[in-house]
Order: structure tokens, then C-alpha cells, then sequence
């Protein structure tokens, strides 16, 4: 969108700006950030838009949302999955008061980093937060409890779940804008098309129907390893594909629109743009794309417990697959066997 | 149900085994184990894919997670795979698949990988036999949902 437009725009519409709102559940605050990457294109937001809800940012109480109009906000941007009552309240308050909802980020598209609590229960992150920890003083053993009487009353507290779940677990959700945090770009994508009314069906991704492969600027060749590195185990980083050097890059099963920024820098990609199109299984598809260059010469004649020793490299699988996606796996929580 | 009932029922669990099984050569073995009228358990449901290596770890996942007790893969031995290295990729992908479950807290001999000739139609019903005895130690698949919904 160009100024003149973003200025008639204005000039037609001055008294009906879009209406904004940005909230934050269980996220880090690195999309609150992203949303002022976009730089002094943030001007022509403002010009654009009124921001009714930012805690962030702005001193709003939640009872100034409940005292909204439903549908008053023309669009919610949602960031960080959901782990206690406070956000599933939120999530769905805000969810009556918006006509557009948009998970923004990968926390709440596809439940991102805080995800990986779901291979623990409440109990065994509770000990550990705050009994085992060894920099935790807490003789009395004392554990967060939803509500405590003391002597000027009861206090209270959001209940913490036995586990996390992404956005569209828990409410309807419109639009998807994945990525840790999402692409300054992408953001002024869906700002555009929302401006301009040019959204894309109910419930799509905001994000090219690429890899992040597509992307990269590394050339990429017939791939075959043996082994697998960390990053700063390798000598000397060449100028190719990453995996081709054996470091784990989720490239092949993400989605792109980030402009493989991480890439550039010489880090592998590690999922944040969740799977990629046409994929429901971010972490099973790259543990196929990965069986698949990673092997040795003479595998015919191995035993099974040969083939164990090279996949063992894979240290950690279930934070390098489904580091930002866990929630939504197929499996997607620690079963308890 | 009486508790006697229960009780039978629990002692007598019937495993649902999923079985991918690669066209050439596994299918093939379980055709002539049928054709050749050699018995084996009917716990194992047959699902025929062209090739072991066609077997995404979702597919594993999923049938875990909908439901089964446990899976086999069954492809051509190696060297001899149609598609010359399909059945070496399954086996990667199986191990890899192996350990994931293992992290995320499923027994990982739920899913097994096994070569099966199209001539051995005796090996795929003592495979078949093995595999429902090896699960139905485990015991049924739990339940992966949580307790506290909310």
C-alpha cells in the first residue's frame, strides 16, 4: 500500500478507523516487540488504526474490555499459547469483542516454545518450579494454590492447567501469522489485507505456500550425511545447504515467509514458521526428510542396532521436531505409560 | 457386566495392530501365508502401501494416536527393495520414530520394522504371531489425553 492510498484511505474514512486490539498470553513478549520491527511503517498503522486494548503498551484493565461492544474491535491480534484460566478467559472475551481474530506467532498458532511444558504435568513442573529448584528457598514446601484466605480476606489466583494449548484450541480463530516472531513482513501482509479487505478464506495461514528451503540462498544438492553436529562443532561453515554439513536445519518442513533470515546468519532453521503447507505434522514430516539424507555406506548389511547408534545422534527429538509445535502434534502431550 | 466379566474380558486383551505393508514383497508374504492357508492372529489390520519407504512416521503416529495398540512396518529385505533403498529409508525412519515415542513416554516396541519376503509366507505368520504376543504384554495403549479437561 502506498502513502496516497494509506492518505485517501484516511480521508474517507476518518471517522471509522480500524479498530485494533493486541493481547498476550503465555508468550515471551517477542511479538509485542515484532509489531514495532515494522519500523516507521508503525505510523502508517496508527494512521490507519485506533488501539482499543494493549497492556503492553498501554494501561488498559480488563474491565474496559468487558465494557466494549461485542464486535467492537475490528480485528484482535492474539499472541502466546494458553496455560492458565486468566488466558482462556481473555481468549475467549476477546473473541466475543473482535469480528477478527489472528493468532499471532508461533505460541499461538501452534502453541511454540512454552508448548514443550506438555511433556510435563502441572505436578511435576510445580515440584520442580518450586521445590527442587536449587536456587528456590521454600521450607514450607508452599505450592500456588488458586485461592488462599488470610486475615483481610481471599486471594485469588488464575488457575494453572495440567497443559498448554495453542489458540484455536480454545477459541475460534480467524487468521494464523506463525513465526518467532512473525516476519515484519508478514505483519504488514495481513495489516494490508485487512485495510484493503482483501483477506484470504477463513482460516488461512498469512504466509507463502513455500519452505523455508524456497527461500534460502544456500545451494542445496543431492544430500547425503553420516553423522550429525551442533552448529559451533563445525570447523568451518561453508556456504551450502546446512543439513548437507549435518546440522539438523528444519528447513524442508516449515514454512516460509521469514526470508530464511536465520539462514543468512548461518543457523538452521528450527520450525517457528510451523509446518509446511499441505503438512499437518511439522515434526513427522522432518524425521522423514532427515531418515532420508542421514545414512551410511553399506546399510544393507547392518543390523537394526548399528542404525540405532547413528540415529542416536539425534540428542533431544522431541525438542529438535516439535520445538515450537508440540500442542498441535498428532501426539502432543507426554503419554503416561 | 458382572465383575467376573470384566475380569475375562481384561485377561483376554485383543491388540489392534496396524500393518503397513510395502506391495512387493511383505503383502505379497502375507498373501501366500493366506493362500498357502497357514494361520495367524486376525489382530493385525493390513494396510498395503507401494513401498515401506512410502510409510511417513505420521501415519505411525496417527494410528497410535487413533487407537492402536501397535504397528508394523513391513518391507522388502534389504537389497532386495523395488525401489532399491526404500526399505533402508523406512528403517531409518522407524528408528528415528522409535526414539521420539520413547521421549514422548510410548513403549517404543510398539512399532516394529520386519523384513518379509514375498516367498515367506511362514515368516510373516510366526512375525504376526510374535508381534500380537509381544503387545499383548505391553496391554492396550493409553489413553493419551489427560485427565483434567477443561
Amino acid at each position: 500500500m502506498n502513502k496516497k492510498e494509506i492518505e485517501e484511505k484516511n480521508s474517507s474514512n476518518s471517522d471509522s478507523k480500524l479498530q485494533l486490539a493486541f493481547y498476550w498470553a503465555a508468550s515471551c513478549g517477542g511479538c509485542e516487540i515484532a509489531v514495532l520491527d515494522i519500523n516507521e511503517k508503525i505510523l502508517d498503522v496508527v494512521a490507519l488504526a485506533d488501539i482499543l486494548f494493549w497492556p503492553v503498551a498501554l494501561d488498559f484493565k480488563y474491565k474496559d474490555v468487558e465494557a466494549m461492544d461485542d464486535n467492537q474491535i475490528d480485528v484482535c491480534f492474539f499472541n502466546g499459547a494458553v496455560r492458565t484460566s486468566e488466558q482462556k478467559h481473555l481468549a475467549e472475551l476477546l473473541r466475543k469483542k473482535s469480528k477478527t481474530m489472528v493468532a499471532f506467532g508461533s505460541c499461538a498458532v501452534t502453541g511454540g516454545i512454552p508448548g514443550l511444558a506438555n511433556l510435563a504435568s502441572r505436578e511435576e513442573i510445580f515440584h520442580v518450579a518450586y521445590l527442587e529448584n536449587p536456587s528456590t528457598s521454600n521450607p514450607q514446601g508452599i505450592l500456588p494454590k488458586t485461592e488462599v484466605e488470610v486475615k483481610e480476606g481471599i486471594l485469588t489466583l488464575p488457575e494453572f492447567y495440567d497443559e498448554v494449548r495453542s489458540l484455536n484450541q480454545v477459541i475460534d480463530v480467524d487468521y494464523y501469522l506463525p513465526g518467532c516472531p512473525p516476519h515484519p513482513d508478514l505483519i504488514m501482509t495481513a495489516i494490508g489485507a485487512i485495510v484493503e479487505n482483501k483477506l484470504p478464506p477463513k482460516g488461512s495461514v498469512i504466509g507463502p505456500l513455500k519452505s523455508v528451503c524456497d527461500e534460502c540462498r544456500f545451494e542445496k544438492t543431492e544430500k547425503k550425511i553420516d553423522s550429525i553436529k551442533r552448529i559451533y562443532e563445525l570447523e568451518t561453515i561453508e556456504d551450502k545447504c546446512l543439513l548437507e554439513q549435518g546440522v539438523i536445519c528444519l528447513g524442508p518442513a516449515t514454512r516460509g515467509g521469514c526470508a530464511a533470515q536465520c539462514l543468512d546468519a548461518f543457523m538452521p532453521c528450527t520450525g517457528c514458521g510451523g509446518p509446511a503447507p499441505n503438512s499437518i505434522d511439522q515434526g513427522a514430516s522432518m524425521m522423514s526428510a532427515l531418515a532420508s539424507i542421514l545414512g551410511l555406506e553399506g546399510e544393507e548389511e547392518m543390523k537394526e542396532e548399528e542404525v540405532e547408534k547413528l540415529i542416536e545422534q539425534i540428542v533431544d527429538p522431541v525438542g529438535t521436531f516439535y520445538k515450537y509445535g508440540l500442542p498441535t502434534a498428532i501426539i502432543n502431550r507426554k503419554a503416561k505409560e | 457386566m458382572t465383575v467376573t466379566e470384566t475380569k475375562t474380558e481384561l485377561e483376554e486383551f485383543e491388540p489392534n495392530i496396524i500393518g503397513f505393508l510395502c506391495n512387493w514383497c511383505s503383502y505379497a508374504g502375507a498373501d501366500l501365508a493366506g493362500t498357502s492357508r497357514i494361520q495367524y492372529p486376525a489382530n493385525i489390520k493390513i494396510i498395503k502401501v507401494m513401498c515401506s519407504g512410502r510409510v511417513n512416521p505420521m501415519y505411525v503416529v496417527n494410528a497410535l494416536q487413533q487407537g492402536a495398540d501397535g504397528v508394523l512396518i513391513g518391507g522388502c529385505h534389504p537389497g532386495d527393495c523395488h525401489y532399491q533403498h526404500g526399505n533402508l529409508l523406512a528403517r531409518r525412519r522407524m528408528v528415528i520414530l522409535k526414539n521420539l515415542l520413547e521421549s514422548i513416554g510410548i513403549d517404543s516396541r510398539r512399532v516394529r520394522m520386519t523384513w518379509v519376503s514375498a516367498a515367506e509366507g511362514r515368516k510373516f505368520a510366526d512375525v504376526i504371531k510374535e508381534v500380537t504376543e509381544e503387545i499383548k504384554k505391553i496391554g492396550p495403549m493409553k489413553d493419551i489425553q489427560r485427565v483434567n479437561e477443561w
